[in-house]
Order: structure tokens, then C-alpha cells, then sequence
């Protein structure tokens, strides 16, 4: 007999370990952000400037903290809900270290002021040529693994990273079409996009509500449903509300970037269709919400000694709470007192921090004993402090920021008796002061519970051994 | 609408985006009706446990996605956003502009309408006058020149009795409705200047203002300053309203030290004050005017650049 085919667990590994790391450097990055906008002079030198730590900021917790998560656990859904190894091993490891060395080069040209000027997208042309083959390559394994699966029917969880996978391809090639300065060479490049105006604008939030939609919804909801019915030990809750709320998800979101663009110089019509896309795009997004907590629904016992659980429902709480406050912000009358304002800045933190970071986090703890031999992670307790932590975390951040949102819409539009502003905006930038102070005492908190988490992750590998699980056989074949 | 370069693009967008928001009706009522069958689970097994209830769609949640699809469909029928059809209330963004301008002119327009009757010097003495200035002043200048309008590099000083393009009434306001620009060209009218008469002309024209500097160089600075310098600032370096700025008064726009002066001669310098006439109207710019013109440094006549600001000129807000 030849020995057991185990699943491939190695690069599963690598991307987990390197969650919990880029999820340090990327928030602390932002915690070094908050506090320079409490204390500008920390501003002290060009490449630690607010102006350049903010992209690096943003790509290191989405691509490197949130994309690593993501390949840690598509690589482990997709095989073991498929009951076959990864396609292509080798291709495998290459999107490790390809991954890693983009976000090596990140770190690096960010701060030394290469950029393409694209919101979530800055990194410049050799860089997004890296990206591409990466990604190519990422979408070979995945689809390669499902092609050689053993059941027939393939599980939700994989249509979503899936979905993810082709869309966040399409974007990245579009947004990215852009034509390099080649004089300027490889190692200091230069790019101007192929769009301008407000085509260009158009394009940028069409991926930038799309790098929101498909990359920090579908693909962390592709995480949802693997790791929260096996962490909760039931059946999802319903199998035609995942088909419906699928397809109307990823079609829904394609219409609703404009809505980035209310009262500028985008056509009216353009701005009414993303309004009402966002709109029906509540129905959907709750679907995946609903499908997460009903779950539960049986097992609601388990949450009071289980802070894994604790950290996915609170994820799908937050999940909830912040797609019901993006189509409300989406309506141009309420988009008039909040764009521009922190209250977007709160309203992305309240989907960062709370979904895309605590489902992130539940599923690394459900990981890391497994992927070691362990049974649970080395410390318990410490999970349920991590909980905790970066919940009173969160909850600082985001209320600080509705608070100081709103009051800035209101200080910006308020007028005198002669009809000229009260404020000028510098007093409403004096007045915010207390609420970026409070800030970044939750981001603090929130990057407090990751140090947490990394010290439970090292005690529980020094504990324990890497290990591959054998592959296992369908449970029709029984 | 001129969004659409022929009425075939307004058509493909109507059909489109009515088909994509329907459709999304159309598939979830087929969706609703499949067969369900409640606390049963769909007999597919993942990795062991995995499992999925074959539930029905909550009902609540059914209608909130029919509800969102209908109001939108009302609303594209009330707003512009199928195409170029403007929708039943024919609002636009830019109507709806023009109509809140309207309003505001309509009921703040005479407030600043009986400044516009007065002269300058007279608005510059009225309290109510200045604080609504001021309001102004942060609003639209104090970005560049200062909430207390005390300028910073390259951007003038207003408080102060040393103007750029004058003090008066009318100079200001022309400032302020029309902009300024202002171009000093690298090295003056004497284009092969080298690095050493630089040098020179820099310890010269500190030496002008009484600042410390070598008076070998001054010395041979001020030959070069005679033809390369003196066509704008004059032979005396005492410059001239409107076209270059006087040297001798110890007044800097960039600063005064020698590595500025000579960054200033080597390169040249290039400025803008924006126009704010037509942004503004007439009269924010006439209470504007007041405003400036009473912070302190306000000239009386036209013919007395650059002298102490004159007593009789009311001066409220000087320091």
C-alpha cells in the first residue's frame, strides 16, 4: 500500500503565521497614523509621513493582513471541502513567497514615495505586474484543486472565494491599465493611468467599492461559511438563501461604486444607479449575515465558554451593522452631511476591524492547533482577553468617529445669519482633536489584543509539531 | 444630456440597468419558490460534518430585498438615472445648485448689498462690516495668508503698510476680484549671470535693507544689479507697485537670508493670487476689500506707496 495522501498543509502554514505578523505591522502602522494626527509633529521625516505611512497603512492590513488571511484559509477550505491536495504544490508555494515579496516591496516604495496615486491600488507598474502573476497563479491552485475534487456538489464556502478570486483579477487589470515611464526605470518607477477625469475617478471606485465588495466581503464570507459552522458544530442555516444572496451579492456590488462620487462632477444618472444598487445591495449582504448567526441557532449555549464563536459572531454582528450603515451613507441626502468626513472613516473601521478582522481572527485560532497538532491553542484565556480587548476596541474607534463625523458635516454646513460659514475649517479640525485621541486609543486596544494573539500562536507551535492531515473520503463513499 | 455621445448609449443604459434591477426581482421570486423543506438538511456532507439546512428564505428578509428593488425603481422614475430621461421631478444636480444660490442671494444678498453702496473707508470703520469680513477672510484667504492674516512664505503679509500692487481702495479690490500674477524671471534680464555675481547681487541686496554682508561682493554685486536687476527694481532697489517689490524696506516675501536670495535670483520665482470676482460677486469682494484694507496697512492715495500708514486712515484691528 502506498501511504496515505495527506492534505497540504504547509503553505496553509506559512499564510497563517503570516496573518497574525503583517496584522501587527499593518495596524501599528495605523496606531503610528492616529497618533500623528493627535500630535503632528510626529510627522518628523518625509518617509514617516502621514501622506505615505497612510497607503502603506491601508495595503498591509487589506492585501498583506487580510490577504494572507484569505489565502490561509481558501487553501484549507478548498481542500478539505473538495477531499483532495492542492493542485499544484509547487505553484502553491510560489504565491507564498510571491505574495510575501509584494508586500516586501510595499513596505519599501511606499514610504520612499512611489505611487500611482490610486487609492488602494498605489503600488506602482513592476509591482502590479508581480500582483498579476501571483494572482494567476493563485487562481490555477484554487480552480485546479476544485476541478480535482472528489464530491460532486461543490460547497458555498468555495463559491465565494472563488468569486473573489475572477473578480478581484478583473479589477485589479482594469484599475491598474496604465502606461509606465520607462525612462524613469524599473527600480524608480513611474505610471500614469490610461483613464483621466472622471472616467478615471469612475474607474478607481468602481475597484475601490469592488476591492470593499469582493475581496473584504466575499472572500472573508467564503471564510464565514467554512469556519463558522464547523466552529459552531451545525448545518448552515439555509442552502437557498446562500444561492440567492451569492449571485445577488456579486452582481449587485459590480453597480455600486459611483455612490464614492456623490455631488461631483460624475454624471446625475451614473450617481442615481449607484445609489440604488447600494441600496439592493442591503438584502443580499444581510443574507450572508443571516445565514452566519441562524446558524447558531441550537448551539447558542456554546458562545458562553467558546471565544472563537465570540469573535465570528460578533465579526457577523459588526458584518450586519456596517452593510446596513453603507447603503444608509449610499443615500445622497445622508451622503451630503457624511462624505468627507470621519464618519467613512469610522464606517470602514466598523468593517475592517469588526468583520474583516475578527472573522479573520476566529478562523486563525480554529487553524493554528490544527495545523500544529494541537487540540486548541495554548491559551484559552488568552483568546477570550484578545476578545474583549479589541472589542472595547473597536467599540472606541468606530463611536468616535460617528461622533466626530457628524459633528464635522454639521460644523462644515453650518452658516451665519449673512449666510457665511461659522466655522472655518480649521475649528473643525481643533474640535476633532479629543475624537482622534480616543481613536487611537481604541486602535491601541485593538493592536494590543494582536500582540496577545501572536504570543498564544508562538507558545502553541513551541507546543506542538506541523502536521498534514490525512485526505479524507467522502462521506457518500461511506 | 450632453453625457451621451448619441441617444443609442442612453438606450443601452436605460435597458440595462432596468433588466439588472428587475431581474434581481424576477430571480429571487424563482428562487423563493423552489422546493424547501424546512429543518432538513440538503443530504450533501463536506469534510466530515458539514452540512447544509435546506430552510427557506426568511420571509422579512424576502420582502426588505423586493422593498429595495421597488423603491428604486420609483426612484429612477423620479430621478435622473435611466440615461438621458431626466425623471418625473426633473431634479439635477446642478439645478439644484443654481436653485439654492437663488435662495441664498434672495435673502443674504441684501445684507451685503448695503456695503456695496458705501465707500471702503467708511464700511473698513464698521464693526458689523469687519466681523462679517472677517468671517470671509477665514473662510477664502486664511488658507494662504493667515487667519490673522499675517502671510507666510509667499504669501504676503497683509497687515503690514508694504504692498505688492497697492494699498488702496481700488488696488486691493483689484487684488482680490481679478488675482494677481507675478513672474521674476532666473537671473533677471541678464540670462548669463554665473554663480559668483550671484552671489554678489545676494550681498548686495541684503546689504540694501542694512543686513550683514560682504562688502567686497556688495560691491561688485551692485554693478551687476544695475543690469541685470535694475530694469524692475529700479537703480535705488526701491522697486515699484505692481511690478517689483521694493528691496530696501525689510519686507521678505521668500526670506532674506543669502542661500534664499540667491535660490531666488538662481531660479526666479513665479506666484498667483487666485481671482475671486466672479466666485464672490461684487459685494463679498467690497467687504472683503474693507476688511484688508482696515487691518492696518490700508493707503490712502495711490501716489503714496510704501510711506507710514497714514493717521487719518481708520485703522481698527492694527496690533
Amino acid at each position: 500500500m502506498q501511504p496515505q495522501a495527506t492534505y497540504n498543509y504547509k503553505v496553509v502554514r506559512q499564510f497563517a503565521v503570516m496573518t497574525v505578523i503583517w496584522g501587527i505591522v499593518g495596524m501599528l502602522v495605523g496606531v503610528i497614523i492616529a497618533a500623528q494626527l493627535v500630535w503632528p509633529e510626529l510627522n518628523v521625516v518625509e518617509y514617516l509621513s502621514y501622506g505615505r505611512l497612510r497607503p502603506l497603512h491601508t495595503n498591509a492590513v487589506i492585501f498583506a493582513f487580510g490577504g494572507c488571511a484569505l489565502f490561509a484559509t481558501s487553501y484549507y477550505c478548498v481542500q478539505r471541502t473538495s477531499h483532495a491536495t492542492l493542485f499544484a504544490p509547487g505553484l502553491a508555494a510560489f504565491t507564498f513567497w510571491g505574495w510575501q515579496l509584494i508586500i516586501v516591496l510595499a513596505a519599501l516604495s511606499l514610504p520612499l514615495g512611489f505611487t500611482s496615486g490610486k487609492e488602494y491600488a498605489e503600488l506602482e507598474w513592476p509591482i502590479d505586474i508581480l500582483i498579476t502573476v501571483v494572482w494567476v497563479s493563485y487562481a490555477i491552485v484554487f480552480f485546479g484543486t476544485i476541478v480535482k475534487r472528489t464530491v460532486s456538489h461543490i460547497y458555498v464556502a468555495n463559491w465565494f472565494f472563488g468569486g473573489m478570486i475572477l473578480t478581484i483579477a478583473l479589477l485589479h487589470l482594469v484599475n491598474s491599465a496604465e502606461i509606465p515611464v520607462l525612462a524613469a526605470g524599473i527600480l524608480t518607477p513611474k505610471s500614469y493611468s490610461v483613464y483621466a477625469g472622471v472616467q478615471d475617478a469612475m474607474v478607481q471606485w468602481w475597484y475601490g467599492h469592488n476591492a470593499v465588495g469582493f475581496f473584504l466581503t466575499a472572500g472573508f464570507l467564503g471564510m464565514m461559511y467554512y469556519f463558522v459552522p464547523m466552529q459552531a458544530g451545525r448545518p448552515v442555516y439555509s442552502y437557498r438563501l446562500s444561492v440567492v444572496h451569492f449571485w445577488a451579492l456579486i452582481f449587485t456590488y459590480m453597480w455600486a461604486g459611483p455612490h464614492h462620487l456623490h455631488y461631483t462632477a460624475l454624471p446625475d444618472w451614473t450617481q442615481s444607479l449607484g445609489m440604488v444598487f447600494s441600496l439592493i445591495l442591503l438584502a443580499p449582504s444581510w443574507g450572508g449575515m443571516i445565514n452566519g448567526i441562524m446558524t447558531m441557532s441550537g448551539a447558542w449555549h456554546k458562545l458562553r465558554d467558546d471565544p472563537i464563536l465570540k469573535f465570528m459572531i460578533t465579526s457577523l454582528s459588526f458584518y450586519g451593522m456596517s452593510t446596513f450603515e453603507g447603503p444608509m451613507m449610499s443615500i445622497k441626502t445622508v451622503n451630503a452631511l457624511s462624505h468627507y468626513t470621519d464618519w467613512t472613516v469610522g464606517h470602514v473601521h466598523a468593517g475592517a476591524l469588526g468583520w474583516v478582522a475578527m472573522i479573520s481572527i476566529g478562523s486563525i485560532y480554529y487553524l493554528l492547533p490544527r495545523l500544529f497538532g494541537k487540540v486548541q491553542m495554548h491559551s484559552v484565556k488568552a483568546i477570550e482577553v484578545h476578545f474583549w480587548i479589541s472589542t472595547i476596541g473597536i467599540v472606541l474607534y468606530i463611536a468616535s468617529m460617528w461622533i466626530a463625523g457628524v459633528m464635522q458635516g454639521l460644523m462644515w454646513r453650518a452658516v451665519n445669519l449673512d449666510g457665511t460659514l461659522t466655522y472655518s475649517f480649521v475649528e473643525s479640525v481643533k474640535a476633532t482633536y479629543p475624537f482622534w485621541t480616543i481613536r487611537l486609543l481604541g486602535g491601541v486596544l485593538f493592536l494590543s489584543g494582536m500582540f496577545i494573539m501572536a504570543w498564544n500562536m508562538l507558545k502553541t507551535i513551541a507546543g506542538g509539531q506541523a502536521v498534514n492531515a490525512p485526505v479524507l473520503q467522502p462521506a457518500a463513499a461511506h | 444630456m450632453s453625457d451621451f455621445v448619441s441617444g443609442f448609449w442612453s438606450i443601452y443604459v436605460t435597458g440595462i440597468s432596468l433588466v439588472s434591477i428587475v431581474g434581481c426581482g424576477v430571480f429571487l421570486w424563482m428562487q423563493s419558490t423552489a422546493k424547501q423543506a424546512e429543518g432538513q438538511t440538503t443530504g450533501h456532507v463536506w469534510d466530515e460534518t458539514l452540512e447544509e439546512f435546506n430552510n427557506p428564505l426568511p420571509n422579512w428578509w424576502r420582502w426588505l430585498f423586493y422593498m429595495t428593488i421597488a423603491f428604486s425603481l420609483f426612484y429612477l422614475a423620479m430621478y435622473p438615472g435611466l440615461g438621458s430621461f431626466a425623471g418625473q421631478y426633473k431634479w439635477s444636480s446642478a439645478g439644484e445648485y443654481e436653485s439654492e444660490m437663488k435662495k441664498a442671494d434672495a435673502q443674504y444678498g441684501p445684507i451685503f448689498q448695503k456695503f456695496l453702496q458705501q465707500d471702503v473707508r467708511t464700511v473698513a470703520a464698521n464693526a458689523e462690516a469687519r466681523e462679517m469680513g472677517q468671517r470671509l477672510f477665514v473662510t477664502y484667504c486664511a488658507q494662504c495668508h493667515g487667519a490673522d492674516a499675517n502671510g507666510q512664505k509667499g504669501f504676503p503679509n497683509l497687515t503690514d503698510n508694504d504692498w505688492l500692487f497697492g494699498g488702496t481702495p481700488e488696488q486691493i479690490k483689484e487684488s482680490i476680484a481679478k488675482g494677481r500674477d507675478a513672474m521674476m524671471p532666473a537671473k533677471g534680464v541678464k540670462p548669463d549671470m554665473d554663480a559668483e555675481q550671484i552671489k554678489d547681487v545676494a550681498n548686495y541686496v541684503r546689504s540694501l535693507s542694512g543686513l550683514a554682508a560682504d562688502s567686497i561682493r556688495a560691491q561688485r554685486g551692485k554693478e551687476v544689479f544695475g543690469t541685470a536687476c535694475a530694469a524692475c527694481h529700479g537703480p535705488d532697489g526701491k522697486g515699484a507697485i505692481g511690478l517689483a517689490p521694493n528691496l530696501t524696506d525689510k519686507v521678505w516675501l521668500y526670506g532674506s537670508s543669502e542661500a534664499t536670495i540667491t535660490e531666488t535670483i538662481t531660479k526666479g520665482r513665479a506666484n498667483h493670487m487666485p481671482a475671486f470676482g466672479e466666485f464672490l460677486g461684487e459685494a463679498k469682494v467690497h467687504l472683503l476689500t474693507a476688511y484688508v484694507y482696515g487691518l492696518g496697512g490700508g493707503v490712502a492715495e495711490p501716489s503714496a506707496p510704501s510711506v507710514a500708514a497714514p493717521a487719518d486712515v481708520a485703522a481698527p484691528n492694527a496690533q
